[in-house]
């Protein structure tokens, strides 16, 4: 325990909450506009996601200087891991309202769509295949391949796991180098991932006819995969952060929650993009 | 471990009042747990004055036959939104009040765990409020689907449900944020000999439905999200042309939906739990069993959201398990039910202001309940589906379950709040008139509903009109008992007999402080035996 | 045994459920017209679940006076203002087993009965007639499929003039529940319902059937009834489905096998009058005058008679780029409707003639003036 830390730890007052409160609803209300054609909706977004910004630095900068100042006690410690686990389980079940949705497109709505009196009566020709984009969808279109990108994908990912993981190793051991280097390895892996998923956008929009408008298929193919893809930018850039820190000589073997956090949360996102590779591109 | 760096707690401590903000700032920037209380129950009651003029509205236009009022298109706009406010904006935001204040001081911590965030969620409130509020005047108006959001009419809204779909997720964040901050602190910062089965019974109801929340918000969030990329990106999950179906949109949404009511019922059942006992004199009955049914009451509401589809055509064996395990659920409610009355039995039992609203509580959410029970039938709710007898059933566990329950806490722990009794005849009085305005409001309903009425209609066939014009006269009448509220507490705030540390003579670490508690509380642990 | 108990209170149950409900209406007593129960349903399966509703409302009446029994004496004799003092038993394993197992098995009691008159309910097969019932923002289309009147179809919307509903007539009798065409069918018949929609989630409600089933669009869903009784029978739609959800009400005609079959004729010569024919050519005023009916029927609800619509929800046909502009257009907007608005395809729902008329309207309406007349036969080049 460190030294100055007193059991509990109140913070000061503080103007980032508000700030952050601001900053959301600049962005909704810009959301709301941009959505339905008002002109200046784009830039409150902007505006908003700015102040979001602003309010991310200077928030997290206070933590990190009285993290760093040893203000943080085993009590503080341990509240973050709860906070963390259970912020991470809230992630989990916003995932797995899309894959009900999934769930229950492929074993309820599609083949119920197709079943004896929905076809006698609406949709003469429809029938019970997956992928499928609906009675009303005309065009051709293809999946994606499981086994091209997204496998290489999988590689890449559960690669970055395990670089990071030495990495922590590194930090338990004092060993910096080994720090440094694994969490680079990680972060450029994550890159790596999201250039692929790039790449693997343009494809299924330039090649194979799949796109967000592409009947349920397209919908949920892109919304779980756009949503992995946002958390693996999320996940990438506090990696970024703590590459930063851990270059600047934060962390101590014993203290430092910061660094297990963002692992967990990398950990996170690899599972769910496990399950994506089952069951959106193979299965 | 305990030892108290005193040269550090100087720094932000009791003595640091100096540099911090005073007036608007002093509650923009705050970071202490009963100034984000207070402002909770402020928003809460501002939100329940909003709503409620709302409902006034609904009930204005159902007086008699015929339209009025408003427009059958703004009809609809108010009872969407008057559930929405009255939900996210008056109730949980309430209870979410009483946690602040009170689990800190229950437990003997200082603080929530992560004061900050705490101001926080309290702030996103306002936001997301205004998101709701303002959706009324933009081109369009507000969302008109009702609070359920169902698609394919809420694909067909204009701008104001996206407003709604926005502040729903900033609702989202801050319950999320809300509830991460209430499991820490009680897992983490309950003074040493505070074990998890010494807590009062309040906590453990709000550590239960914080999980709850943490578990269905985000639920929610992608039910809406997928609504919205519907609305404006293409997508079809909810359009069969595209291989979706509607329906999909209300099984997740009743997957939060169900659990939600529960969320809304738990920490009313908490608050009853600590009125009961102080007024009896005894301590709770059965505390290990009424642990336990909180949990199964928590687990069985993720497993029983399809009754609110029974008409939506899903498959008799699906109806015939929702309907089973919906029914399950009276067991463990019925096994609060018993303790209360339990606790009363043999006590020495007093009828304080507090103890009316939650008798008057225990009377009329049972029979909420035992409505619910008689909805679970699948066979007698393709009856009742869409009546007013749902809307008797919703508003007797709601407004009778949490509003009473609301009241109860508010009342019982004012003096500790601030300093002064309330003023007890009033308080009474305050009671009496919403007791009997409340049935007369929704108990006519449930003859509504047998007969027939349907819900969600501005304008109503002959024979429905005497009980509207009742519940019209008793919604106007429970709106005005509402500003006696007001004004107890007003005038209680500005002075009044001193209230004592333990006014009522209870137990519970509350009560071992001053009243009203100092704005800095257990710095130091105290050690619970 | 508890089937025993079940059926003896059947009997008891009609009566007490509603005895028992009154208590805290003590002034409407007066007042002879009022409903505290449901109407008793007119087919078997829905007696049945009507009486399991009154056996249930007593069985929680039961329990709830019996706890609050339990409750009312403590909180007479056990007050301290008597000097009661209080006890310190705070646990009794026993006991809270009792209260957990004793509620478990009426539950257990009630799911018998409950299963029993569900599955009778949910049974659609064998039907004598099939009706599929589409639900329209907001109306009601009916098309019997097979059966006696097999092919007969048509629209069903509220009937009740505006003025009654404004305030300016005094209101009818059945304010609200009355229809242009009420859908007949004969009694003592196994009818199928097919449910559907157009546009948004409706739901098929009859109260005196006891069937509820929502009418999801782009699904069939499906539920039954045999009634037993003659009459004239009244619902509503019963899943809020935009601004006119309270006014598409549901009226079903039952009478004997003679009076259907001459209303099936009479039907089946009316679809044929009204087919027309399809190669006449309209003039101006003509195609109008009708237009302003179809008008009047269709788009009022939105559009507005002004043609000013609805700012923000309903698009204004005044003065609108696409009702001023080429009329290719304009047939494609109605017919193919707008996806993702409240504007429908009102080519499954009208006829050629129906659109044409109403397109020439409302060209030639307010200050629209193309002085273009839409013919029949543009209709069906363009569907
Ligand atoms: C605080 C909120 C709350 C609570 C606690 C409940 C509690 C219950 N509710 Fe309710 N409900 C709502 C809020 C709530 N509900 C809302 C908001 C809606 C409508 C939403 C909408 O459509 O807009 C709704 C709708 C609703 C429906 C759908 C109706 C419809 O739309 O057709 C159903 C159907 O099963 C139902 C059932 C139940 C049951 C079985 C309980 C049970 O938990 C009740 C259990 C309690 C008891 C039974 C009483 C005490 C028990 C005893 C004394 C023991 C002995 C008893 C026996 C053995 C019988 N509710
Ligand atoms: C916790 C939630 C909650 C609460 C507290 C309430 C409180 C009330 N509700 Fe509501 N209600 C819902 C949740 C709630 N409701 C929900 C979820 C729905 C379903 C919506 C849907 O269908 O989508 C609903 C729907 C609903 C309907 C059905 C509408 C319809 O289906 O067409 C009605 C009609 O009577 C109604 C009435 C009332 C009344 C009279 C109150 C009263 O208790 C309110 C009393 C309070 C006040 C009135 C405010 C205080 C005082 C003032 C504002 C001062 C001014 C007063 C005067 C001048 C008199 N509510
Ligand atoms: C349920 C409501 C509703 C009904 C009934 C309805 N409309 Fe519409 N209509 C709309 C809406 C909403 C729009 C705007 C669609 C959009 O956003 O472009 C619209 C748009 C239109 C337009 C295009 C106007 C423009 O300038 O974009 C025409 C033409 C039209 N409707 C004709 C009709 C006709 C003819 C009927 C009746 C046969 C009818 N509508 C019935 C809701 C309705
Ligand atoms: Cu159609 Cu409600
Ligand atoms: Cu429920």
């Amino acid at each position: 325990m460190s030294q100055t830390a007193s059991r509990y730890f109140v913070p000061e007052p503080s103007h980032w909450p508000i700030v952050g409160s601001l900053a959301l609803g600049l962005m909704a209300s810009g959301a709301v506009m941009a959505m339905n054609g008002v002109a200046a909706g784009k830039f409150t977004l902007i505006g908003g996601f700015c102040v979001l910004v602003y309010m991310l630095f200077g928030w997290f900068g206070t933590v990190i200087r009285e993290s760093e100042g040893g203000k943080y006690s085993k009590m503080v410690d341990s509240s973050f891991r709860w906070s963390m686990s259970w912020f991470i389980f809230s992630e989990v079940m916003f995932f797995a309202a899309f894959f009900g949705g999934l769930f229950y497109i492929r074993v309820l709505s599609v083949p119920d769509l197709a079943s004896f009196e929905n076809v006698k009566f609406l949709y003469p020709h429809f029938s019970d295949v997956w992928p499928s984009a609906g009675p009303a969808f005309k065009e051709k279109f293809t999946a994606m391949e499981a086994f091209g990108l997204p496998a290489i994908n999988t590689l890449l990912l559960l690669t970055s796991g395990a670089t990071l993981t030495w990495a922590h190793w590194g930090l338990v051991k004092d060993n910096r180098k080994q720090l440094i280097i694994g969490l680079f390895l990680t972060v450029a892996l994550g890159i790596a991932f999201l250039v692929c998923q790039a790449i693997e956008y343009h494809e299924a929009y330039s090649e194979h006819n799949l796109k967000m408008t592409t009947g349920v298929f397209g919908s949920t193919f892109f919304m779980l995969t756009g949503f992995h893809g946002f958390h693996v930018t999320l996940g990438a850039t506090m990696l970024i952060v703590i590459l930063f820190r851990s270059i600047f000589g934060h962390f101590k073997p014993d203290h430092h929650f910061a660094f297990e956090a963002v692992a967990w949360y990398w950990h996170f996102v690899d599972v769910v993009w496990l399950l994506l590779f089952i069951l959106v591109y193979w299965l | 471990m305990a030892a108290v760096d005193h040269a550090h707690g100087h720094e932000h401590g009791h003595d640091g009042h100096g540099h911090h903000p005073t007036g608007l700032m002093r509650w923009v920037t705050t970071t202490n747990h009963k100034d984000i209380g207070s402002m909770y129950l402020w928003f809460s009651f501002a939100m329940f004055m909003v709503g409620g003029a709302m409902s006034l509205v609904i009930r204005a236009e159902l007086f008699q036959p015929g339209l009025q009022v408003v427009s059958p298109a703004f009809y609809n706009q108010m009872i969407t939104l008057h559930a929405l406010i009255m939900v996210f904006g008056a109730i949980m935001p309430a209870f979410v009040g009483f946690a602040n204040w009170m689990i800190p001081l229950q437990i003997g911590a200082p603080d929530m765990a992560f004061a900050r965030m705490n101001n926080w969620s309290f702030w996103i409130l306002p936001v997301a409020g205004s998101m709701l509020v303002g959706s009324m005047f933009v081109p369009g108006g507000a969302s008109g689907t009702g609070w359920t959001l169902y698609p394919p009419l809420s694909i067909q809204m204009g701008m104001g449900m996206d407003m709604a779909i926005f502040g729903v997720h900033l609702l989202g964040m801050s319950s999320i944020m809300g509830s991460i901050n209430i499991i820490t602190t009680i897992l983490n910062l309950r003074a040493p000999g505070m074990t998890l089965m010494k807590m009062p019974m309040f906590c453990w109801t709000w550590l239960i439905t914080a999980y709850l929340l943490i578990a269905v918000m985000p639920v929610l969030a992608g039910a809406v999200t997928m609504l919205l990329t519907d609305r404006h990106f293409g997508t079809t999950f909810f359009d069969a042309a595209g291989g979706g179906d509607p329906v999909l949109f209300q099984h997740i949404f009743w997957f939060f939906g169900h659990p939600e009511v529960y969320i809304i019922a738990l920490p009313a059942f908490g608050v009853i739990s600590e009125v009961i006992p102080a007024f009896s004199r005894k301590p709770i009955f059965g505390y290990t069993s009424m642990v336990y049914a909180i949990a199964s009451i928590a687990i069985i509401s993720f497993f029983v959201w399809a009754h609110h589809m029974y008409t939506t055509g899903i498959p008799l064996t699906g109806q015939l398990y929702f309907m089973y395990a919906t029914m399950l659920i009276a067991v463990p409610t019925g096994v609060k039910v018993f303790n209360w009355v339990a606790t009363m039995w043999r006590g020495e039992l007093t009828f304080e202001t507090p103890m009316l609203f939650a008798l008057g509580f225990l009377f009329l959410f049972t029979l909420g309940g035992f409505s619910g029970l008689v909805l679970s039938v699948t066979a007698v709710d393709i009856m009742l589906q869409d009546t007013y007898y749902v809307v008797a059933h919703f508003h007797y566990v709601m407004v009778a379950g949490a509003v009473f329950s609301a009241y109860a806490g508010a009342y019982y722990w004012l003096p500790k709040w601030t300093g002064h009794m309330y003023d007890e005849t009033l308080g009474k009085a305050h009671f009496w008139l919403t007791l009997f305005f409340f049935n007369l409001t929704f108990f006519v309903q449930h003859f509504l509903g047998l007969a027939g009425m349907p819900r969600r209609i501005p304008d109503y066939a002959l024979q429905f009109a005497e009980f509207n014009k009742l519940s019209s006269i008793g919604a106007f009448g429970l709106g005005l008992s509402q500003l006696l509220f007001l004004y107890v507490v007003i005038k209680c705030i500005k002075g009044g007999k001193k209230a004592e540390a333990n006014v009522w003579g209870a137990p519970g670490l509350e009560w071992t402080v001053p009243s009203p508690a100092p704005y800095h509380t257990f710095e130091e642990p105290p050690v619970v035996k | 045994m508890n089937l025993t108990v079940y059926r003896l209170a059947k009997h008891l149950g009609a009566k007490m459920g509603s005895i028992g409900l009154f208590f805290a209406l003590l002034p409407s007593l007066a007042m002879a017209k009022y409903e505290y129960n449901m109407e008793p349903p007119v087919s078997a399966t829905g007696l049945s679940a009507y009486h399991l509703h009154n056996w249930m409302t007593m069985v929680c009446l039961v329990i709830f006076v019996v706890v609050f029994a339990v409750l009312g004496y403590s909180l007479y004799a056990h007050r301290k203002s008597v000097g009661h003092k209080a006890a310190s038993f705070h646990e009794n394993t026993l006991v809270e087993l009792a209260w957990t197992i004793v509620p478990f098995l009426i539950l257990i009691v009630i799911a018998v009965p409950a299963t029993k008159a569900l599955i009778a309910m949910k049974d659609t097969s064998e039907p004598d007639i099939t009706i599929k019932v589409t639900g329209y923002q907001w109306k009601w289309g009916y098309d019997y499929l097979k059966g006696d009147g097999e092919g007969i179809k048509f629209i069903s919307t509220l009937s009740t003039p505006q003025a009654q509903i404004n305030g300016q007539e005094p209101k009818g009798e059945n304010y609200l529940l009355e229809v242009d065409n009420p859908i007949v069918v004969p009694v003592n018949k196994k009818i199928r319902i097919l449910t559907t929609a157009n546009d948004v989630i409706h739901s098929w409600a009859m109260p005196a059937f006891a069937i509820k089933q929502d009418a999801v669009p782009g699904f069939i869903r499906d539920t039954a009834f045999r009634v037993e009784k003659e009459g004239t029978y009244r619902g509503q739609c019963s899943e809020l489905c935009g601004k006119d959800h309270g006014f598409m009400p549901i009226v079903v005609e039952v009478v004997s096998d003679e009076k259907y079959a001459a209303w099936v004729e009479d039907q089946k010569k009316k679809m044929a009058a009204a087919a027309g024919d399809p190669n006449k050519v309209w003039t101006l005023d003509e195609s109008k005058a009708y237009g302003e009916k179809v008008y009047a029927t269709n788009c009022v609800a939105c559009h507005q008679a002004n043609g000013k619509g609805i700012p923000g929800a309903f698009k204004a046909l005044d003065g609108s780029p696409i009702a001023t502009g080429p009329k290719a257009e304009h047939i494609s907007r109605v017919l193919n409707g707008k996806a993702g608005t409240a504007m429908a395809a009102f080519g499954k729902q009208l006829s050629d003639a129906d659109i044409a008329a109403v397109i020439t309207y409302e060209r030639n309406s307010w200050s629209n003036k193309t002085g273009e007349v839409i013919q029949p036969s543009e209709i069906k080049a363009a569907r």
